[in-house]
């Protein structure tokens, strides 16, 4: 692999699937960090007491939850063709995690944090639901939505940008697509979106499918 | 019985893992997990750590059992953990049974459940899984279509208290026993033979003590009369097994997908200490002393660094500073992975200014504390227990760990400890404020001082296994005291439940008959008794009571010397002589050498006089035998215990 000395900062669109929906968000840190390391990647860490790799995963996936298309930037110490790094990276993945793309971004360019507005997620229904269409469109005609989270009560409905029905043709499954909005402070859970519905979100199946860019 | 299949279990998981606490404990899937055809396998074994999830997966001897037998083509192994109460919970209430991690098999689906007990507060959660399995408790009840039970562990040195409930023992180190086992198994299972066939055939194994093939008989006042075999072929002694080199370290370990207890890399140096403390269970049961080679250790943790990407590698040993090449391990470690921000933890290092030395060259952050074990705070105490370290030296090795940067000091203690006094546990407040002070001379009011003070419980198998507990009261007003004298600014103490400590000295000082005690414990609804919030003492008692026994016999009489222990018929071959002549000396305050500056003769070498001969150099730190009387090849090519073949 070419390398030379200039710290390079990539870009990774991953999926977390199957059993690492359970892993949460520090856990997916260490995650990374150690496929890198398996991987023999100069991963950038922080100076000092206790050095950190420097990693940023962009808007983090509740528990439970898988995501197709998840962001992740990481650091390297030094310049590695993003071809190479995918191709060191694969083999050193654990199951469940499966790398879509990767390129490199400019160092100084804003975090996940700043780029990322909304996320669509679709949701897998394990029992019917009668009407359904007709109850996302009225939870969209809600002018609030007074919910309670973590002993704090907000307002739901800012946070719905979209809801739509789909059914499949043989009637079998039906799933619930939702664009939330998906900003620091200001983010929508699709669990808190069933629960307004009176869906149990315990027992559907939730999928982020893509996080949104400005 | 109707047996459920690994996709309804899945299916079932689907729906209650959501609604726990740290589901990935309940999955599987982990990096490096292996996963085998379970129809083509001929054995399936069921690895057990009686606890949950977080504390099994950093279980060295798991790992090390794991890997050898998934090596093998014809057998799978696959883990099993205790759940958490919310998890029990809803896997009797979706009626699912335990199951194994890799391929959701029911427990009771395996050919063979081997229990790891490294520790006797174990034992309920291993009838609990075992009932959660859908297995059988009472080994008795047990018939061919039932899995064989089988458990190994440092606890199973006195397996009686779980002889009602575990077929086979493993007695010593498991490496190479548990092939001998499947095989044992495989043998059987082809010839359709009767259950007892299996047990007989494995007592036939040096170092597996299958308890039904053994009665033991009581005196009026309870104490044990005579152990005899019942089955004529059985072994008696059953003499423990030890593997003649250590094999090579795991490399390839799991990486689970949560945080765990050790989230590292562990790579045991040596088995074995020579230093001979009393109270040490695991220093005598695990002689002799055989290392690794510098070489050896070097290059599995390179392998084991690029197989799970860990940050950090544990150093395992009983005394890290006796490993012989311990400085050139610590200079080679940190000059050849010193670009990989690798954590190096060394734990068990002497009180020397070496160690200090030692950990210079390991630790630039000096983020962690400084561990040493002094274990008692008097000259006269350590003396007693054969730990004799100067109080000066205690002092002197501080100030250099001060002086080299670190401002925390952590301090082991044990109270209890025979013939000690009140001044004797004052002194621990005393020697932890000294410490304290020469802190404070390098780091001012940085520096800080945590004592961690423990219960003794005097272990089977050594020196001091004929003195008597130190009654609940006692220890409490003990640690009541300790709680008084050490406060203060940089100053904290930690100390154990002295009812779990209680419940350890029954448990591994017990006879059969504890078993029923354990039995009626468990149906009142013990479990994780090694955690505060689970432990209930009432049970207990009430256990005790129901199963017509007094605690008091077990763990408050000082026992005479010519008493027969329940672990009698259990050889851990340093010889009862040995130990009753340490004992004595204890009560004159005499001490014991490192064994390697002088053989005390502990009845290891005679033992395993062919094996050494067979290894010689400094694979062991035993002294060489020289005289050679049976040709070596005949007790390698045996799997017969070597006192039942030398006829020693």
């Amino acid at each position: 692999m070419i390398e030379n000395s200039k710290p390079m900062r990539i870009r990774i669109v991953f999926s977390k699937l199957d059993q690492m929906r359970f892993t949460g968000h520090l856990d997916l840190l260490k995650t990374w960090e150690r496929s890198f390391r398996r991987a023999d990647l100069p991963v950038t860490y922080s100076q000092g007491y206790n050095p950190r790799p420097r990693i940023n995963i962009g808007a983090t996936l509740p528990l439970g939850f898988t995501g197709e298309s998840e962001l992740m930037d990481i650091w390297l110490d030094t310049r590695c063709p993003p071809a190479g790094v995918l191709e060191s990276l694969i083999p050193s993945l654990p199951p469940g995690i499966v790398v879509k793309s990767i390129q490199e971004v400019e160092t100084d360019s804003p975090s996940l944090q700043r780029l990322i507005s909304g996320s669509d997620y679709i949701v897998t229904l394990p029992d019917f639901v009668n009407e359904l269409p007709l109850r996302l469109m009225d939870l969209l005609r809600e002018k609030e939505i007074w919910r309670e989270r973590r002993g704090k009560s907000y307002d739901l409905r800012p946070l719905i940008l979209d809801l739509s029905g789909i059914r499949s043709n043989d009637n079998s499954t039906q799933q619930i697509k939702m664009r939330l909005l998906t900003r620091e402070g200001a983010t929508g859970r699709p669990d808190e979106v069933l629960s307004s519905l009176n869906i149990e979100p315990h027992r559907t199946r939730i999928h982020r499918l893509r996080l949104i860019i400005n | 019985m109707n047996k459920i299949t690994p996709e309804k279990i899945s299916e079932t998981l689907e729906a209650i893992l959501p609604g726990v606490q740290k589901p990935a404990r309940y999955t599987g899937g982990e990096l490096n997990q292996v996963i085998k055809d379970w129809e083509s396998a001929r054995t399936r074994v069921a690895l057990v750590f009686p606890d949950i999830y977080d504390l099994g997966m950093s279980n060295l001897g798991l790992a090390i059992l794991y890997d050898i037998l998934n090596r093998q083509p014809d057998v799978l192994a696959e883990r099993v953990f205790s759940l958490w109460s919310d998890m029990e919970k809803s896997i009797r209430e979706s009626q699912i049974p335990l199951y194994s991690l890799e391929t959701k098999h029911a427990l009771y689906e395996f050919d063979i459940i081997g229990f790891s007990l490294p520790y006797e507060t174990l034992y309920t959660n291993a009838l609990n899984i075992l009932d959660l399995g859908e297995v059988p408790l009472l080994a008795e009840n047990r018939k061919e279509q039932h899995p064989l039970v089988i458990a190994g562990g440092h606890a199973a040195y006195n397996p009686e208290p779980m002889h009602a409930f575990i077929d086979a023992f493993v007695i010593g180190e498991g490496e190479e026993v548990i092939l001998e086992i499947v095989d044992a198994h495989q043998e059987w299972k082809d010839s359709n033979s009767a259950r007892p066939e299996l047990l007989l055939k494995l007592s036939n194994i040096w170092g597996v003590y299958v308890p039904s093939l053994y009665r033991a008989d009581y005196h009026q006042d309870g104490t044990i009369s005579s152990v005899n075999r019942i089955e004529r072929n059985a072994p008696y002694p059953v003499v423990k097994r030890i593997v003649p080199k250590l094999p090579p370290p795991v490399t390839r370990f799991i990486v689970p997908y949560i945080d765990t207890v050790h989230n590292r890399i562990p790579i045991e140096i040596m088995r074995g200490c020579t230093r001979g403390c009393r109270f040490c269970h695991a220093g005598m049961i695990t002689r002799p002393v055989r290392e690794r080679s510098v070489e050896e250790i070097l290059d599995s943790i390179e392998q084991s660094l690029l197989q799970t990407g860990y940050e950090e590698i544990g150093l395992l040993s009983l005394s890290s500073s006796d490993y012989t090449n311990i400085s050139a391990l610590v200079k080679n470690i940190s000059q050849r992975f010193q670009t990989d921000h690798l954590r190096v933890s060394l734990p068990s290092l002497r009180i020397e200014s070496f160690s200090v030395d030692l950990m210079d060259n390991l630790d630039n952050t000096r983020r962690g504390g400084f561990t040493l074990a002094p274990e008692a705070a008097t000259e006269r105490m350590r003396n007693l227990i054969n730990k004799p370290v100067s109080t000066e030296q205690v002092l002197e090795t501080s100030r250099e760990i001060f002086k080299h940067g670190w401002s925390k000091i952590k301090l082991y203690f044990m109270i209890g400890h025979p013939s000690e006094t009140l001044e004797d546990v004052i002194a621990i407040a005393d020697l932890c404020k000294a410490v304290l002070k020469e802190g404070r001379k390098f780091k001012g009011n940085r520096a800080s001082v945590t004592a961690g003070v423990s219960t003794f419980i005097p272990k089977p198998h050594t020196p001091f296994q004929w003195v008597a507990c130190e009654n609940i009261e006692v220890i409490t007003e003990k640690q009541k005291v300790l709680r008084k004298s050490l406060r203060g600014p940089g100053l904290k103490l930690n100390w154990n439940s002295p009812e779990i400590s209680m419940l350890e000295a029954w448990l591994s000082r017990g006879d059969r008959r504890m078993s029923q005690v354990i039995l009626e414990a468990w149906k009142m609804g013990a479990k994780f008794d090694a955690w505060n919030d689970h432990f209930q003492f009432d049970i207990w008692l009430q256990a005790f009571e129901n199963a017509n026994l007094d605690w008091r016999f077990y763990t408050h009489r000082e026992r005479p010397v010519d008493e027969i222990f329940p672990w009698e018929h259990i050889d851990s071959t340093v010889r009862k002589k040995f130990l009753t002549e340490d004992y004595l000396w204890s009560r004159d305050g005499r001490t014991r050498v490192d064994c390697r500056e002088q053989c005390f003769a502990c009845g290891i070498l005679p033992t395993f006089a062919d094996l050494r001969r067979a290894h010689p150099g400094d694979v062991w730190q035993c002294p060489e035998v020289k005289s050679k009387k049976i040709p070596t090849g005949e007790i390698l090519n045996q799997n017969k215990a070597p006192g039942q073949l030398t006829g020693i």
